[in-house]
């Protein structure tokens, strides 16, 4: 039985410790925002937040995550309560086929949280290990641009750690 | 302004709706109108694509599939320019199986070839259109007064002193006769269609809501992981099992046609217990083959075969005599796969005589055969429920991962979600044919460009296509063996006797040369191939485009201006590549970068690119791309210029790094470490100009795919004077 915070959450999971996190949440949780796409930690389809990082959750053993905090694209911020990412995302029409999105979203949204101003290079970095194959990377380029605008205007935003008691 | 048109007799019929209220269907001479299989089951309407009900909620039946082209808001946004109502107010179903929701333009209900605007453009306005006069006809009679009393608004009828919802005429509607007269707007008078819009799928994909193939889920569904071949065609021979139906979760250890499955409760536990599983394999004849037989197969087939003539045009017996300068020039591509983000799955359900499947699919209609063939339901019986597909490029035109996976819940008797792994979908796709091509082209005594001679070698898609559909397709009297043996036909077909466009088209026909001469040698290594996002052009638009490049510098002259000469009767081609020209700035010099043009019509539209490189101690780096578009009318300006980039990006893939190749038959790549896809360090800055248009709207899923690896390599000739000729692009 391992123990770790979802999206706020205590939670626990009965399944054997090899089990990668992506599995234990889309099959046993079944939250199904965080997607599979290569199963070797290449293209970062499966992100999440553990502890705040952008991790590839499909090589991530579930015994590796006892204790801490998971954020999925689930508990970033829903319809009516974009993190301002997702509103960024939205705004300039950033998604195609949309499946690896929750992944560069997850992504980008670390980078913000450590870097509130990322230069283009920052971005690159931070981003290189999200695959889109629709090739949208300019728009996500823009929207971290743009979403690091509306961050440092004082704009409030949908903080998800903040709704769940401010555990961090 | 609007222009009043006869409605065809037939073409549009009303619908009785269960409850009441307006729906429009196409009607299909001699068609019946069965029950279709739709995904919202809650109420029987045959052939329906728009349905009004009294509590105004407007439905579309959208008939093709969403796969990131866009097409969810496209379609959705011409019914409602013509229906005066905002796309938002409209919600979208995907259509099930019908003969009615066919692609006017390939007819069975595929989503592909650039078609899905094109083919429903003027349909969808006409059916818009006729919804809103028949709810219009309904309030005047409804209320007792003269149409010119009322006007319409954003979805409201309104009157002197009221304001109606159009649901609340949705019953009467539903009962009057199809106009035979309608208004279509001006264009002038678009208020949605042309404009910058919100895509109407974007809010379900920044929130995880949107529901891909394998988001798929329900109580009692099993997860099953399967092992093929390591060569494709190969079949079990033997198997050990080992302990793999005693592992956790495990239900059941199956053999289907082409390898073993293991049926577990969720996924981890069925990929576990799989790698404990030992196959001993029939091979097949695939396996006697590797890359470098492909190559001398190809370059023996140039040098040796003649092949067969698919166009000659002007002097057909001496194109090349009397001429000034000659030149000649190999071009090569290799297999790529289409490495979809989301990987191939699907989910069976089969409950005696019926059968429900959960498929992100490019062509429901064929899926849906070629599961009545794996199991013991009829089709009509047989619900496809179409999702959202996280990537398409054509591979989801092939339905091999639904005949795995209804064989794979007849074998388990369980319902089943099948989910390939990456290594499964790199070794087991339909590839982009691996090409080469030989150029000749002549210059006489003026400088003038006389002849082109072309000659094309490489598999065909059309027989893997028939192969892997004609299931779908032999009614179910005919025996399977009969079936089998049908669905290779095609091989033969196409190697002696019939041409498939897809093998030559866009090698030759955008420049003006009076001597053309194009021919193709069927060499198939049998690695099995299908459509890749731009088909033929994805090769030729390079193979073109480059030896194009050639021709201008053996002449010195400006390769974008050769272009604008050579393209004067065809004005849409010439006016992107102008049109690309100033965008780019194209005489501008620029500091330690170098440009290179390309210029590509496609799937009836026209593209050109400029790429702006630099080449320092070996490294390439493509720092902008330009693009110039003429697409005729455009619905959603913004989703024109996002399948650009996107397009643009997909093609420099191809250009820089894609390379699918075997050894012994097997493709040696297996994950994105070794078929890398390029990524946000590498991807350009792009920048898009629409060129302006009132003709006829066209594609733009395909279109930018095909120039940019000619654009890229023609940029780094110009820096370097390296003429590459192979993708993908390699600096010596």
């Amino acid at each position: 039985m391992i123990e770790f915070y979802l999206n706020g959450k205590a939670v626990q999971a009965d399944v054997p410790g090899d089990t990668p996190l992506l599995w234990v949440v889309r099959d046993e949780f079944k939250l199904k925002g965080s997607k599979f796409g290569c199963g070797m930690g290449m293209c970062g389809a499966c992100s999440m937040h553990l502890d705040g990082e952008s991790i590839r959750t499909c090589i991530m053993p579930i015994s590796a995550v006892a204790g801490k905090q998971v954020t999925t694209i689930e508990g970033l911020g829903q319809l009516d309560t974009l993190h301002v990412v997702q509103a960024a995302w939205r705004d300039i029409n950033v998604p195609q086929c949309g499946y690896c999105q929750s992944g560069q979203i997850m992504s980008a949204a670390a980078l913000l949280a450590k870097n509130p101003v990322p230069s283009d290079a920052d971005i690159d970095a931070a981003m290189s290990g999200n695959i889109c194959r629709c090739g949208t990377y300019p728009r996500i380029k823009q929207a971290i641009h743009n979403a690091a605008e509306q961050l440092n205007s004082g704009v409030a935003y949908f903080d998800p750690q903040a709704k769940v008691g401010g555990q961090a | 302004m609007s222009t009043l048109i006869q409605t065809r007799r037939g073409f549009l019929k009303t619908v009785a709706l269960a409850g009441g209220g307006l729906a429009l269907g196409f009607q299909l001479t001699g068609c019946s109108s069965k029950a279709i299989n739709r995904s919202n089951e809650s109420q029987f309407m045959p052939n329906a694509f728009i349905q009004i009900t009294p509590d105004n909620t407007i439905t579309f039946f959208m008939p093709r599939a969403e796969m990131g082209q866009g097409i969810l808001d496209g379609l959705t946004t011409i019914i409602a320019e013509e229906m005066d109502v905002s796309p938002q107010a409209i919600t979208v179903l995907h259509a099930g199986v019908d003969k009615a929701y066919g692609n006017p333009d390939l007819v069975m209900q595929v989503t592909g070839g650039s078609t899905s605007i094109k083919a429903h453009y003027q349909g969808l306005r006409e059916a818009g259109a006729t919804v809103k006069a028949m709810l219009v006809a309904a309030a005047v009679a409804d209320l007792g007064i003269n149409a010119s009393e009322l006007t319409i608004e954003n979805g409201n009828i309104i009157t002197h002193d009221k304001t109606y919802s159009y649901g609340e005429f949705a019953i009467s509607a539903g009962m009057l006769a199809v106009p035979e007269q309608i208004e279509l707007k001006d264009s002038k008078d678009f208020s949605v269609i042309g404009k910058n819009n919100i895509r109407l799928d974007v809010a379900d994909k920044v929130d995880g809501t949107a529901v891909f193939g394998i988001d798929i889920d329900f109580d009692g569904l099993h997860s099953a992981a399967l092992k093929r071949c390591p060569v494709i065609g190969g079949t079990v021979k033997s198997f050990d099992a080992g302990d793999a139906e005693r592992r956790p979760g495990v239900k059941a250890v199956v053999e289907i046609f082409n390898g073993i499955a293991v049926v577990a409760d969720n996924y981890w536990q069925a990929k576990s217990a799989l790698q404990v599983i030992t196959v001993e394999w029939d091979l097949p004849a695939l396996a006697k083959i590797s890359s470098s037989d492909v190559k001398q197969q190809y370059l023996q087939a140039l040098d040796e075969d003649e092949g067969k003539q698919w166009l000659i045009q002007g002097d057909e017996k001496t194109p090349f005599e009397n001429l000034a300068k000659i030149i000649e020039a190999d071009y090569s591509a290799p297999y790529l796969a289409h490495a979809t983000m989301e990987p191939m799955n699907c989910t069976v359900k089969i409950d005696g005589d019926k059968c429900d499947i959960w498929v992100p699919t490019q062509a429901p209609d064929i899926a849906q055969g070629v599961a009545a063939f794996y199991c013991d339901v009829d089709k009509d019986s047989i619900t496809i429920h179409s999702t959202l597909i996280g990537g398409g490029f054509g591979r989801r035109a092939n339905q091999d991962y639904v005949a795995e996976a209804v064989s794979i819940a007849v074998a388990s008797q369980l319902p089943v979600q099948l989910v390939w792994s990456r290594e499964d979908d790199m070794q087991h796709d339909y590839y982009r044919p691996a090409t080469m091509v030989r150029y000749k082209a002549g210059f006489d005594d003026k400088g003038q460009l006389q002849s082109l001679y072309t000659k094309a070698v490489g598999p065909n898609l059309m027989p893997y296509m028939m192969d892997s559909s004609m299931k779908a397709f032999v009614p179910d009297f005919v025996p399977d063996g009969m079936v089998n043996w049908m669905s290779k036909r095609g091989f033969d077909l196409y190697g002696n006797w019939l041409m498939d466009e897809a093998s030559v088209e866009g090698l030759y026909e955008d420049y003006e040369i009076p001597n053309k001469e194009v021919r193709h040698v069927t060499v198939d290594p049998g690695l099995r191939v299908g459509y890749w996002r731009s088909v033929g052009h994805s090769f030729s638009g390079f193979f073109k485009e480059g030896f194009v490049d050639e021709l201008v510098f053996a002449t010195g002259k400006d390769p974008l201006q050769f272009r604008l000469d050579h393209t004067q009767d065809n004005p849409r081609l010439n006016g992107v590549i102008k049109a690309v020209g100033e965008l780019a700035n194209w005489q501008q010099p620029r500091e330690g970068r170098f440009l290179g043009i390309a210029a590509h019509e496609s799937f009836h539209s026209f593209v050109a690119e400029i790429a702006e490189v630099s080449v320092e101690a070996g490294k390439l780096v493509v720092h902008k791309v330009y693009c110039a578009v003429d697409c005729g009318v455009v619905i959603n300006p913004d989703t024109v210029v996002a399948q650009m980039e996107g397009g643009i990006i997909f093609g420099m893939t191809a250009a820089l790094y894609g390379d699918i190749s075997l050894k012994d038959g097997m493709v040696e790549q297996t994950n994105f470490h070794n078929y890398q896809i390029v990524r946000m360090p590498e991807s350009p800055a792009i920048e898009v100009v629409i060129v302006a248009s009132d003709e006829k709207p066209t594609g733009v899923g395909e279109i930018s795919v095909p120039p940019i690896a000619g654009a890229i390599a023609n940029a780094i000739f110009a820096a370097t004077g390296q003429r590459l000729r192979e993708l993908p692009l390699k600096l010596a």
